[in-house]
């Protein structure tokens, strides 16, 4: 057996029973200045799971889980066509405020980017903002805890955040994303900058994680998909030589285990045991 | 040893010396003659004195309602400076477009580069005059018109630096506030200008050195009283148009009016050396955080 | 949670937005339109006085003759001198640092510093600075050479500053490919460091040479004397445009107030034009590496 398959064989769980949907997308279409980054991509992401996006660097994965939170917004350039239903809600109706919609699902980075600003400052933030100014110590407690982070910072919390290493920055910014309560976190390659140890620290806590919130990792990283991921989808770059276009786009999403044992597209079993990508 | 490249070094070498001896000059030009003064006049009774009369019998120097003057008219001028050319700044880098930035702000610069002697005329004919419009009661010369506009003037020096400062904020630091629900008056007010604030302060220290520094804005419209008068509307003397008033004249070399020129001219540029240094200072540290 | 919850409509505060967005607008504004307020008032005094006479007379105590003749070839007369005392001396210092200087020494490193100082000091005290060596020390007299020479020192750092950054600008690629075929350090800068470098130095002194003829607290202690009324010269008693602007506006008469708008504006058509070259001369000649 390959490393993937024996990572997926280690896995506690039984293949998962279906979850309430969160996210409904239907074809969905992201496209930068015209040109489409991403086309017709429809899936469900459920309840308390952690979903992941996996493929080749240029498929389109992380313009995709920025849909999610509504941060495309905040590039000029970009259009976004199809639809996204949160519980039922459509995430782009026109008289959705997209600050709302952050404010009920957060988002962890790449690299790690906390503020300049205290511990304790950082992981207030969110509250801050939000008006919620009174329990202030509990809320950064709490979310200092459940990012396991809370015995390593508490006696030093008005310190300067960039004071942490690597990990526990990013652990900060986990901490700092859960201050606020939000239903769904979304990662975005979020252990890609740090060393092995701190990465296998934030698998552990996306398997605690779970049990309240849904998650939805990128990863360019397979064997953590696998390690990680209840469910688990595989985009690939459909080019267009005529035009000279490359576009993503969703070629199968299915139970971790079946992609990585079994998948059903010739693309995705390329992909998955190394044959390219 | 190329004897023609030695040669190249050292004529360029000298050219640089020219400006050490500008500051030597500077220097030396301010000090001598005022020892001399300080030898005559104890330096307490100048910093500590409260009348201004060296013409008087007797002549009185203390130096305090030239301070005063020039720094009512500095205070007028950050009230106006500080807000708006923030403002601007923010503006520039938080709310405009690319394109718009790029025509905003050279033409911000345009502001910055209208002679002072044109701005000293609007204070007096046009500044003062709509004061009185508006029911202010003020005199024909008087520290609000000329502060106003120094501060009108600075907006783009304000507005410039911070603005460079605020655009080294990685985009990171927006991209997280976002992720977590901020509006975009929070990310600017809560995150950005934090994390800029080095360059910000950098840039109010240098329009306080400015303002303390002009001249010919103050010598049109802000009148030759040495006063003690934080009235706005009373006319006031700066330090500048001290020493531009008395330096025009024909003052006897060597006397004792001629060294008060130089006496205050020390002051003033300890004043805003000591200002420009920790202006420096500022804009290399937050250079050094983000780049 | 077993409720699902809903995406708020309103965010908090969309009125406090609305009034920051209406203040960094407003901001932005004040300076505009102070500027637009400004202009207007100068056409509006200022153009009824526009006439040759401006350009053909004497200064007098009767407006209706009064012109700006003497302060208009002046400025000229001084605008040259600077040109050809400045720029070699400032881009002659800007090779030094860049090309020749070893950056670790300390007395480079002051050398720095100390321009950066210099260009912070208040304008006036350029004119202490002449008054006291140039028309008593050497006994040179209130005469032009003295207006141009310290105003030469007040723009030199300017014109260090973008001579440097113009300097700086030039890849290393040049450099090194003329080093590379034997020539020697002075021969690189000579025929391809300089000849690149000229449009963002020649932008950088024109724009410095043009704050230089509005500075003009120097002048007025080294004694730009206001009522002359022959053409001066280099080695005499000399005025300036912004000097018989400011003597103007002090002067009661309000046909004077109108003859100083007028000097505003030829001023200003003077600045404009030679700030439009320097940005035209950028443009044209400006190498995109």
């Amino acid at each position: 057996m390959t490393d993937i398959q024996s990572a997926v064989a280690a896995r506690p769980e039984s293949p998962p029973a279906s979850h309430e949907v969160v996210f409904d997308v239907r074809d969905l279409t992201v496209s930068y200045g015209g040109a489409p980054a991403l086309a017709d991509v429809s899936l469900e992401i459920q309840r308390n799971r952690v979903t992941a996006f996996i493929g080749p660097s240029g498929c389109g994965k992380s313009t995709f889980i920025r849909c999610f939170n509504r941060m495309n917004d905040l590039i000029p350039s970009a259009s976004v066509d199809g639809t996204i239903l949160y519980h039922g809600q459509d995430l782009y109706a026109g008289d959705v405020d997209p600050v709302e919609v952050r404010k009920l699902i957060g988002m962890v980075f790449q690299k790690p980017n906390p503020f300049p600003k205290s511990i304790y400052d950082n992981v207030a933030f969110g509250p801050r903002v939000l008006g919620q100014k009174d329990g202030l110590d509990d809320r950064v407690e709490e979310a200092l805890r459940r990012a396991a982070l809370w015995d390593e910072v508490k006696n030093r919390l008005k310190e300067s955040a960039l004071s942490l290493s690597g990990g526990q920055q990013q652990r900060l910014c986990i901490a700092r994303a859960l201050a606020t309560n939000p239903e769904v976190i979304l990662m975005d390659e979020p252990a890609s900058a740090l060393d092995p140890i701190s990465t296998t620290r934030i698998e552990d806590l996306m398997h605690e994680l779970k049990q309240d919130l849904t998650i939805v990792i990128v990863t360019h990283n397979m064997q953590q998909a696998a390690r990680v991921a209840d469910m688990t989808a595989f985009f690939s770059v459909r080019v267009d030589e005529e035009h000279d276009r490359r576009t993503g786009v969703l070629v199968e999403y299915d139970a971790t285990t079946k992609i990585f044992t079994t998948p059903g597209d010739k693309r995705t079993e390329d992909y998955v045991t190394g044959r390219f990508g | 040893m190329r004897w023609g490249e030695v040669l190249v070094k050292g004529l360029l070498a000298l050219c640089a010396l020219v400006s050490v001896a500008t500051t030597l000059g500077i220097v030396v030009a301010l000090l001598v003659p005022a020892v001399e003064f300080f030898q005559a006049v104890p330096i307490r009774d100048y910093l500590t004195g409260t009348e201004w009369a060296p013409l008087f019998e007797p002549a009185h120097f203390g130096v305090v309602p030239l301070v005063v003057g020039t720094l009512s008219v500095t205070l007028w001028a950050c009230l106006v400076a500080m807000p708006f050319g923030l403002g601007a700044a923010i503006y520039l880098s938080e709310y405009a477009r690319p394109r718009t930035r790029s025509v905003l702000k050279p033409s911000l610069e345009v502001l910055a580069g209208i002679p002072t002697v044109v701005f000293g005329y609007f204070a007096l004919t046009w500044v003062t005059p709509f004061l009185r419009d508006i029911g202010l009661d003020a005199e024909i010369f008087n520290a609000l018109s000329a502060g106003l506009v120094i501060g009108v003037m600075l907006i783009p020096t304000v507005a410039s630096l911070s603005e460079d400062a605020m655009s080294a904020v990685p985009q990171a630091l927006r991209d997280g506030a976002y992720g977590l629900g901020s509006n975009k008056l929070q990310v600017s007010l809560r995150v950005v200008v934090p994390a800029a604030v080095s360059g910000i302060i950098a840039s109010f220290v240098l329009a306080i050195s400015r303002a303390v520094g002009e001249t010919m804005i103050v010598l049109l419209a802000a009148g030759q009283q040495p006063v003690i008068d934080w009235n706005p509307l009373h006319a006031v003397e700066t330090m500048t148009a001290f020493i531009a008033a008395t330096g025009q004249g024909d003052v006897p070399t060597g006397s004792i009016e001629y060294k008060t020129i130089f006496a205050v001219g020390l002051t003033l540029f300890v004043a805003t050396f000591l200002m420009n240094i920790v202006s420096i200072r500022l804009v290399r540290r937050y250079r050094e955080v983000y780049e | 949670m077993s409720v699902a919850p809903t995406i708020g409509r309103r965010s908090h505060g969309r009125v406090s937005q609305l009034l920051f967005k209406a203040f960094l607008l407003f901001s932005l504004l004040v300076g505009f339109v102070t500027l637009g307020v400004l202009l207007v008032d100068v056409l509006k005094d200022g153009l009824p006085a526009l006439s040759w006479s401006l350009f053909t007379d004497p200064p007098s105590s009767d407006p209706e003759i009064a012109g700006a003749r003497p302060a208009i070839i002046a400025t000229i007369l001084m605008m040259l001198l600077l040109i050809v005392m400045a720029i070699p001396v400032g881009v002659a210092t800007a090779l030094y640092l860049e090309e020749y200087a070893n950056k670790e020494r300390w007395y480079n490193r002051f050398l720095e510093v100390n321009i950066q100082n210099l260009a912070a000091v208040p304008s006036i005290v350029y004119g202490i600075l002449g008054l006291a060596f140039l028309v008593r020390g050497l006994g040179l007299g209130r005469v032009l050479r003295a207006g141009a020479m310290s105003r030469t020192l007040l723009v030199l750092p300017t014109i260090i500053i973008a001579s440097r950054e113009a300097i700086r600008a030039v890849p290393s690629s040049i450099r090194d490919g003329g080093l590379a075929l034997g020539a020697t350090k002075w021969q690189v800068i000579w025929r391809q460091i300089l000849p690149a470098a000229i449009p963002g130095i020649a932008t950088g002194s024109i724009l410095g040479v043009s704050r230089a003829i509005g500075e003009t607290a120097p002048l007025l202690l080294i004694g730009a004397v206001t009522y002359i009324s022959f053409d001066p010269t280099i080695l005499g008693p000399f005025t300036a445009l912004p000097i018989q602007i400011y003597q103007w506006v002090r002067l009661p008469q309000a046909e004077f107030r109108e003859l100083a708008a007028a000097a505003i504006i030829v001023l200003l058509v003077l600045l404009l034009t030679l700030n439009a070259f320097a940005i035209w001369i950028r443009n044209r000649y400006q190498k995109r590496w």
